[in-house]
């Protein structure tokens, strides 16, 4: 229940405006593959086009392929709503539905697109998902009471546990960490880890231990200047890129000589 | 008390030394309302001028004790307050002054039997005219206008609920800013701007146009007042989805929902509560139009419960109908009665709305709690 992604040529702009240039890379299945750089250089600009999120935006567009297990999401006919509901997205900040109780949350992906399903399915599914993200004993006892009310971390966690419930083949995750403090912080980390034995995750991560911890393999993103593009430096083994990079960028980057 | 090394002061310690008492305004004020009314006994006694000379001595007294007391920061302070009170009662006055008069004129009319029950059909001078010679009870009610308020609210609100929110939602959600967005955006401030009377001459020409001339029914009118009605409804929803967080949104997207189902499922629950509230101000807005229903809906005097045909009488045209032109020339005083009756109606079914929209506000509202 997971497929790789390979990115060939991938030009994104805003309007006339060319924020990431030329990215070619290769994500493996079943692996959990960090984007690490300065701000701006494009990581979550980059991350947004593997599930067709970018074009949300007014005036977004893009060119080059990504390709899914070799299916082009910007091939022509391809409806972005079937990309999304492959490809899932946990974002920055925890944003679960404020009308919706925590189970509702978590069938959000189901409810929302009015398909049918059972009590006892429902049921499954919720206590499946939210196991998944470490959440369930947390939350088993008032799954009715409103998602809003659960704590930073436990919201970030009920944003996975919905992404998950909708079985995509891929999870991206713009920096998920960022608005949590350390605990809840490793408690994601640690679901990360679990989560790779099912799906493709992606990571954008302002935090290089958190890359090194969590990631298999990492991608450095760098930008010349203001007003400049974005570029892939340089991709390989997590191991790779911290202890022995290729290029000087990197090298400057991880041991914080950036600058 | 030999053990404790600073004895306790008991009242004024050093840190609260030079402050006046807390009794200080109290006795200003009494002060200032009995020289108030010798200044006035002076010059002839009203109750008005009572007020407003007792109101400025207390200022200056307040303010001139405590800038001896307590120096030049604590009277500006104090002379603040007194402004900021002042005003405060100023913008009050009115309101509670038509409240009590509305709710002293309307009673005796609304207390008499049959007010809400029965219409004005066959009601007609000569039982004025005994009702004031006679004592005879007065007769005659508004449950014509009522209904016919009713109705043409309704109506109008049938049609501008839907009209409204769907162009703000096409302004939030599909607008993107751009031309037509912006020409409608235009165009619903200038409507904003009509006139009432306008309204109800487009709608009664519209009318005239389409279905023939003469055309004065209360759907007619229930058209003018979305005229008025619509440009509240989309201003208030637009704003009102607008404040919808986008994160809500792309979290929808992230799980593959189709764009209209978000907007559906999401976008307008999440903002339902503030929608409804401007519905409901919006309906409190029109519900006391006069102009544009006397134009398109004419007046009657009997019940007429189908909008779509004949005149129809409503409580703003009741009321004025009943001033202007009093059922017993002779004695105008029954209809004054009836039509301040009616006023108290009208301004409790305004409160209601202005409750109700609270309430459903609240209803709706994003649930916390743990």
């Amino acid at each position: 229940m997971s497929k790789r992604i390979d990115v060939k040529d991938l030009n994104v702009y805003y309007g006339d405006f060319l924020a990431v240039e030329d990215v070619t890379i290769n994500i493996e299945a079943k692996s959990v593959t960090a984007f690490i750089g300065p701000s701006g250089c494009g990581k979550s600009t980059f991350l947004r086009t593997l599930n067709r999120m970018h074009e949300v935006l007014p005036g977004a567009r893009v060119e080059g392929e990504v390709l899914l297990d070799g299916d082009n999401l910007y091939g022509p006919g391809v409806d972005p709503v079937t990309v999304r509901s492959q490809i899932g997205m946990v974002f920055q900040r925890p944003n679960p539905f404020p009308t919706m109780s925590i189970r509702d949350n978590v069938l959000a992906g189901v409810k929302l697109n009015n398909k049918k399903i059972s009590k006892g399915e429902a049921d499954v599914l919720v206590e499946r998902s939210l196991k998944g993200a470490n959440l369930w004993n947390e939350v088993k006892d008032r799954l009715e009471k409103p998602g809003s009310g659960l704590s930073g971390g436990q919201q970030q966690r009920l944003c996975i546990a919905r992404a998950i419930a909708v079985e995509p083949q891929v999870i991206l995750m713009d920096e998920p960490c960022s608005a949590l403090d350390p605990i809840s912080t490793l408690a994601i980390e640690d679901l990360i880890n679990e989560l790779k034995d099912q799906y493709t995750v992606v990571i954008v991560t302002h935090n290089m231990q958190q890359a090194a911890r969590v990631s298999d393999r990492t991608a450095f993103f760098n930008i010349a200047g203001t007003g400049k593009p974005g570029k892939l430096i340089e991709v390989g083994d997590t191991q790779t890129i911290f202890s022995n990079p290729v290029q000087k960028a990197t090298e400057d980057y991880v041991s914080g000589r950036f600058g | 008390m030999t053990s404790t090394l600073t004895p306790v002061r008991s009242k004024r310690s050093a840190l609260t030394k030079g402050q006046l008492p807390k009794y200080a305004p109290y006795v200003v004020l009494a002060a200032a309302l009995v020289a108030g009314a010798a200044i006035l006994a002076l010059v002839g006694f009203n109750a008005f001028g009572w007020g407003i000379v007792s109101a400025i001595l207390f200022a200056v007294g307040l303010v001139s004790w405590s800038a001896a007391v307590e120096g030049s920061r604590k009277a500006k302070d104090k002379l603040a307050t007194c402004l900021v009170v002042g005003s405060f009662l100023i913008a009050l006055l009115p309101l509670i002054s038509v409240i009590w008069t509305v709710l002293v004129n309307g009673i005796p009319g609304l207390l008499n039997p049959g007010f809400l029950t029965t219409s004005m059909n066959g009601v007609t001078g000569v039982y004025d005219n005994r009702a004031v010679e006679e004592g005879a009870p007065v007769i005659g009610g508004i449950y014509h206008a009522l209904l016919g308020t009713i109705q043409i609210t309704l109506l109008a609100t049938v049609i501008s609920v839907p009209v409204g929110l769907l162009t703000a939602i096409y302004l939030v959600e599909y607008g993107n800013d751009g031309r037509l967005a912006r020409a409608i955006t235009f165009f619903v401030d200038v409507m904003t701007g009509i006139p009432s009377i306008v309204a109800g001459l487009f709608a009664a020409a519209f009318f005239f146009a389409v279905v023939g001339p003469g055309t004065k029914t209360g759907a007619v009118a229930a058209v003018a007042l979305s005229v008025l009605m619509i440009p509240v409804v989309v201003r208030s929803s637009e704003e009102m989805l607008k404040i919808v967080p986008n994160e809500l949104r792309e979290a929808a997207y992230a799980l593959g929902v189709r764009k209209w189902r978000t907007i559906l499922k999401v976008v307008i629950p999440t903002a339902i509560s503030g929608i409804a509230s401007g519905v409901t101000l919006a309906i409190a807005r029109v519900i006391g139009e006069t102009a544009p229903i006397l134009v398109t809906a004419g007046f009657a005097t009997s019940i007429n419960s189908n909008v779509f045909s004949g005149w129809m009488a409503s409580l703003p045209t009741f009321i004025y109908t009943q001033i202007l032109n009093p059922t017993s020339p002779a004695n105008p005083d029954p209809s004054s009665q009836r039509a301040w009756g009616a006023a108290l109606v009208l301004i409790i079914l305004v409160m209601v709305l202005n409750l109700a929209a609270r309430l459903i506000a609240r209803i709706f509202a994003p649930k916390t709690g743990r």
